[in-house]
């Protein structure tokens, strides 16, 4: 095995490990933890792809703003303490049923597709540097780039507006 | 690395998200679950991404990039929703003393 693959496995054991942790961990505090984690194995996938500005944004833009705001909210709800009522076990079961052969339909469905035996490029290409990105969003995508800033705008309206004491 | 791969890796992503979200009843677990759910579609995009451009490159040099572009854009809608999410909580948490989904259905009343 090949440093690359060692990583990989690494980084994909890590990120499922974390992200089942998310969901099972009783504390809301411990599942933003193993979140950030989740992300950060996320952005070490993209540092292998070589897509380096994505896995920058990403550590900062979820693990660093998104995740503030989680816990902020959390701690701003006191909600760390008391336990948090749990479904009912069947409704429980039930669900992890279901998401289990949402799993299994997808991995059934896509195992024998014609890109199955198909390459991604990992550690080179330079598609992901922020040189061509930066040529990319400002010449063909200006106009979603000028969008999004409105919606960001729009979405920091809304916020207040909603977030107000009336 | 075979595209393969990471496709399975992102499905596994994706269907633990499912998982919390019809498992959980706290909406901030919920909310978390989503971003979950997002960021094993923004890992599949960029593998799909670097495999278009691994099989275009000697046509086009910049074939793939547009995939990373969504991924970013992805980003950007993400931290939209997350404030306005976060705020709806919020509001909720200060009406009703709870973050319980299964107190939303008294929203209606």
């Amino acid at each position: 095995m090949s440093v690359t693959q060692i990583l990989f496995w690494f980084l994909s054991v890590l990120a499922v490990i974390s992200a089942i942790n998310v969901v099972i961990s009783k504390n809301a505090v411990f599942s933003v933890i193993w979140l950030i984690i989740t992300f950060f194995s996320i952005s070490g996938h993209y540092i292998l792809l070589n897509a380096q500005f994505l896995a920058v944004v990403n550590i900062i833009v979820y693990a660093g703003a998104i995740m503030v705001l989680f816990l902020f909210v959390i701690m701003l709800m006191n909600l760390g303490k008391e336990v948090e009522p749990q479904k009912n076990k069947w409704l429980r079961l039930a669900g992890v049923i279901a998401g289990g052969c949402m799993l299994l339909v997808l991995v059934s469905a896509l195992k024998d597709a014609e890109t199955a035996n198909q390459i991604a490029q990992v550690k080179e290409g330079d598609i992901g540097l922020i040189n061509r990105l930066g040529v990319a969003l400002f010449n063909d995508y200006v106009v979603p780039f000028e969008i999004s800033s409105v919606l960001f705008l729009s979405a920091m309206v809304g916020a207040i507006v909603i977030g107000k004491k009336d | 690395m075979p595209i393969n791969y990471y496709i399975f890796l992102s499905l596994t992503l994706f269907c633990i998200g499912i998982v919390g979200v019809l498992t959980r009843r706290n909406a901030i677990i919920i909310f978390m679950c989503i971003e979950l759910m997002l960021n094993a579609v923004n890992l599949l995009l960029v593998a799909f991404s670097k495999m278009h451009h691994l099989q275009q490159m000697a046509l086009h040099p910049s074939a793939g990039i547009d995939g990373q572009l969504f991924v970013f854009f992805i980003m950007v809608v993400a931290a939209a929703e997350v404030s306005v999410g976060l705020a709806i909580i919020v509001m909720l948490y200060r009406n009703v003393h709870s973050v319980d989904v299964n107190f939303l259905n008294r929203l209606k009343h």
